[in-house]
């Protein structure tokens, strides 16, 4: 933004600015920066709290606090009876916002749509380099195998023409990559010669409109006055952006943060404990797992890999790194997922009967290498203190573990080859709450030497995940997935640790505030009692 | 003295050029792939990762990619972030004013407590106050900045509610940011308080900011009076008649403050490069935190551009400091 153009905004702005922090603003401790604000761009939970949220709506959106599609943009949705048609009826009258570079002259319509979704598709769109163009979750979704194409049919109706049935396609169309983005404001500023304004200067239909982002410090949102759903219950809202998870608590303690996420697991039970503020918990639609490779002697055996299972004990590990803010996994699915299959019982620790099975197949002075991710992540948030609990565990049972580590990047890379030499600790946070997502993606043929780090390909599970992928109803799907987490409980590809609490800490203050289980952060809903 | 800068700036030359090569060829050697740590636990297909590569342009031999960064370096253009997309250059200056201001304010601080307390201390050499300041400066040197930085918030932010917990200006206040610098603007916004506010944000991350230098410097002030003060001009002086303060002031201080302005100097630049946990702390929207992200995400376009923008800011430190000397010394500008 030019100097002078910055000034006017500001000087709009600034008269706006003595409300800001008013008792009608929330104000939100967050733990980073966005990358940007075009969420199609971008993969970080961080980059969608800030954009798609506040900011856009989707054609379909996910219920706060449920993985359940409901309708957004598109007021309804018919899939055709083949399944390789999607018909979308879009809302009528929805605005979008405006800035100083541009004032909408229409209201959403298809061509919204077609824009949003064209831009990551076709190669030849004027906006598929913009920015850097790398449209990592539209890739990522298999988007552009699976979209034919995207068709007109009038201002307020859109055909999908798959290449394939695919279940999940209604639920995708929810995921922040989705968020519709304003045709007309991308041609303006094509024109203008700032394309990349799409990003930097978001406009969309969501229920705040961006007004000013200071890098690494502070963005500001207002209300948009003229929503077409439930308007927001604050005036503003402001992302008081703040690292440090200690320094995030002071702040809410002091009342210059009304909510804050990301707590220090340590800190938890202080903040229970506390009187001024409240800490919300949800369990995380995530995994934490270790995997064996599959396809290497021993570990090709599936009584070799329960018999390991049956080693670890899972308790210690929650309460020694997750610091009791997880649950222990016994699915590949996590427990808020639909179709998890609880009637599953979980390998019981038992290092005698480990040690039998294991001098029953013949297995003697086992050597092994676990890999411990160098990073933390909800679903890990010590991957070496993990790998020194197994370390101990397996020792019991006469196996000799050696701990490996890489650089990140590394890590990513050497854990996806076939002939990998080592158990790999790592996991997964769900992103459209459908259990392909988890199932396909991580244990899928189609995912060896990429995300399936157990390169496991077992044809009865990847006939049942294949056949409830292209099944139009959740009732018909169910079952299938039921019976996959049957097989892979037999088949024991990985042994599955746990799943993560999210923990949200506010002050009293703050009421409708619902932990998201698909982790992002939601305001919309969100009010200050006096 | 204009020769003497000239003669100066000829030296950034080479300079400038090592740190090019050094900048574009460090964050090379780090293992880690920027594209797979993109695509972090889904990643992506062969097809998809050639895709990537042509587009970031790692399909092209070392040396081709390093003459088009020089290039556009010698042009102005040091390329766009791979993660935000937007120009590096555009970045370091959103980010720079905060961290020269609190660089800045933390070397005020420092030398204007630390100078006088290393006099103090070299005056009373061996009593009490020599010993309780170099013991505190000790204590300053050796606190962990971390701990320190908490504890500063839990006892004054949380506690006596003094001072703000991070960030740089109360929320209340918008106004626009044409400086970078938020004294400078706060004053500029006529806003009724907003200066007032941006003081007191700067109070914490000043001190913490400003205690190692400030220790150091106390330390350096002190054993380089003592070495002045054993000279034979001062006892000349002395046997002059002049006064205690005039000697301590003038003629130990001035001589003894060459090898604490290159302390300062060196500090400045440090300060520069590295603020990274106070800046983290304190939620301050500097470049130290920013370059260490991009590190992290191997993000290469800031990595080099970052390290290359920082070492000009050091050098001109240095180029301001040497001028100093010339200054205080004019057997040094006469060289």
């Amino acid at each position: 933004m030019l100097l002078k153009q910055k000034i006017a905004v500001g000087l709009l702005l600034g008269a706006l600015g003595a409300s800001a922090a008013s008792a009608q603003s929330l104000v939100y401790c967050s733990e980073g920066s966005p990358e940007g604000f075009d969420p199609a761009l971008y993969t970080a939970g961080t980059t969608f709290d800030a954009s798609s949220h506040p900011i856009y709506n989707r054609l379909t959106e996910f219920k706060v606090g449920t993985t359940e599609v409901i309708p957004a943009l598109a007021e309804s949705w018919e899939v055709s009876e083949d399944g390789m048609t999607v018909t979308f009826n879009l809302r009528q009258g929805v605005k979008f916002h405006s800035n100083d570079m541009f004032t909408p002259s229409r209201d959403f319509n298809a061509d919204d749509v077609i824009f949003t979704f064209n831009r990551q598709k076709d190669d030849d769109h004027p906006y598929n380099g913009v920015s850097g163009g790398t449209w990592e979750y539209f890739d990522g979704m298999s988007m552009p195998d699976l979209v034919d194409s995207i068709e007109k049919v009038d201002d307020y109706t859109v055909i999908f023409n798959l290449t394939r049935p695919e279940a999940p396609f209604v639920a995708n169309m929810a995921m922040d990559f989705a968020s519709v983005v304003s045709a007309e404001y991308g041609e303006a500023m094509l024109e203008a010669g700032t394309p990349e304004m799409l990003n930097q200067a978001p406009i969309g239909t969501g229920p705040f409109a961006f007004q000013a982002y200071q890098k690494d410090a502070v963005i500001r949102y207002l209300r948009n006055d003229d929503y077409w759903g439930d308007a927001a219950k604050v005036e503003s809202l402001i992302f008081a952006i703040t690292p440090d998870a200690s320094v995030r608590y002071q702040k809410v303690q002091a009342g210059e943060c009304h909510v804050m996420a990301y707590p220090n697991p340590a800190d938890v039970q202080a903040m229970k404990d506390a009187e001024d503020v409240v800490v919300m918990e949800q369990e995380g639609l995530n995994v934490g797992y270790l995997a064996y490779n599959t396809t290497v002697a021993p570990y090709d055996n599936p009584n070799v890999r329960r018999a390991l299972n049956m080693a670890i004990d899972k308790q210690a590990i929650i309460d020694v790194v997750f610091q009791g803010s997880g649950q222990i996994a016994k699915n590949p699915l996590p427990p808020t997922m639909w179709s998890y299959n609880d009637a599953i019982e979980d390998d019981a620790y038992d290092p005698e009967k480990a040690k039998e099975m294991l001098a029953a197949e013949g297995v003697q002075d086992l050597n092994m290498k676990i890999w411990a991710m160098p990073v933390q992540r909800p679903y890990n948030p010590n991957a070496r203190r993990m790998a020194e609990l197994m370390q101990e565990d397996f020792a019991k049972i006469g196996v000799t573990v050696e701990i490996v580590s890489y650089e990140w990047g590394e890590y990513l890379s050497r854990s996806r080859e076939l002939d990998r030499d080592g158990a790999v600790l790592l996991g997964w946070t769900g992103d459209n709450g459908d259990p392909d997502n988890f199932l396909a993606v991580l244990l899928g043929c189609d995912g060896r030497e990429n995300s399936n780090r157990a390169q496991w390909c077992h044809q009865p599970f990847e006939d049942l995940i294949q056949q409830a992928k292209v099944l139009p109803t959740q009732e018909e799907r169910q079952p299938l997935y039921e019976q996959a987490q049957v097989i892979f409980k037999e088949q024991a590809p990985w042994a599955t640790i746990a799943h993560s609490v999210v923990y949200m800490t506010m002050r009293p203050e703050v009421e409708g505030y619902i932990v998201h289980p698909l982790g992002g952060h939601i305001f919309n809903q969100v009010g200050l009692s006096q | 003295m204009l020769n003497y800068v000239l003669r100066r700036l000829l030296t950034f030359v080479p300079t400038f050029i090592g740190v090019t090569l050094i900048s574009f060829g460090f964050i090379r050697v780090l293992p880690g792939d920027p594209i797979i740590v993109m695509a972090g636990e889904r990643g992506l297909t062969a097809e998809r990762y050639a895709e990537l590569e042509a587009q970031f342009g790692f399909d092209r031999p070392i040396y081709v990619q390093f003459w088009e960064y020089l290039t556009g370096v010698l042009q102005g253009d040091l390329g766009n972030s791979f993660v935000t997309k937007k120009p590096v250059w555009d970045e370091f200056f959103a980010l720079f004013p905060a961290t020269l201001e609190l660089s800045l304010c933390a070397m005020v601080f420092a030398v204007v407590i630390g100078l006088p307390a290393g006099v103090i201390a070299a005056v009373n050499r061996g009593k009490f106050y020599d010993r309780a300041l170099m013991s505190t400066a000790l204590i300053g040197y050796s606190m962990p900045i971390f701990w320190w930085a908490l504890l500063l918030i839990i006892v004054f932010s949380g506690n006596l509610q003094w001072t703000p917990v991070s960030g740089r200006i109360d929320l209340i206040y918008y106004f626009p940011d044409p400086t970078g610098f938020m004294l400078i603007d706060s004053l500029a916004s006529g806003q009724k308080g907003a200066f007032a506010s941006a003081v007191r944000h700067l109070v914490l991350p000043t001190i913490v900011l400003g205690t190692i230098p400030l220790a150091v410097i106390a330390r350096q002030t002190r054993s380089a009076m003592l070495e002045v003060l054993g000279e034979d001009y001062i006892r000349t002086a002395r046997a002059k008649g002049l006064g205690s303060g005039r000697i301590n002031g003038v003629h130990a201080l001035r001589n003894a403050l060459i090898p604490v302005i290159t302390v300062i100097g060196l500090s400045v630049g440090t300060l520069l490069a590295g603020a990274i946990l106070t800046e983290t702390i304190f939620s301050w929207p500097g470049i130290g935190k920013w370059m260490v992200d991009s590190i992290f995400r191997r993000d290469y376009p800031v990595v080099q551009g970052g390290l290359l923008l920082i070492a000009v800011a050091v050098m001109i430190v240095n180029l301001t400091v040497d001028m100093l000397y010339g200054v205080i010394n004019p057997k040094i500008r006469k060289r």
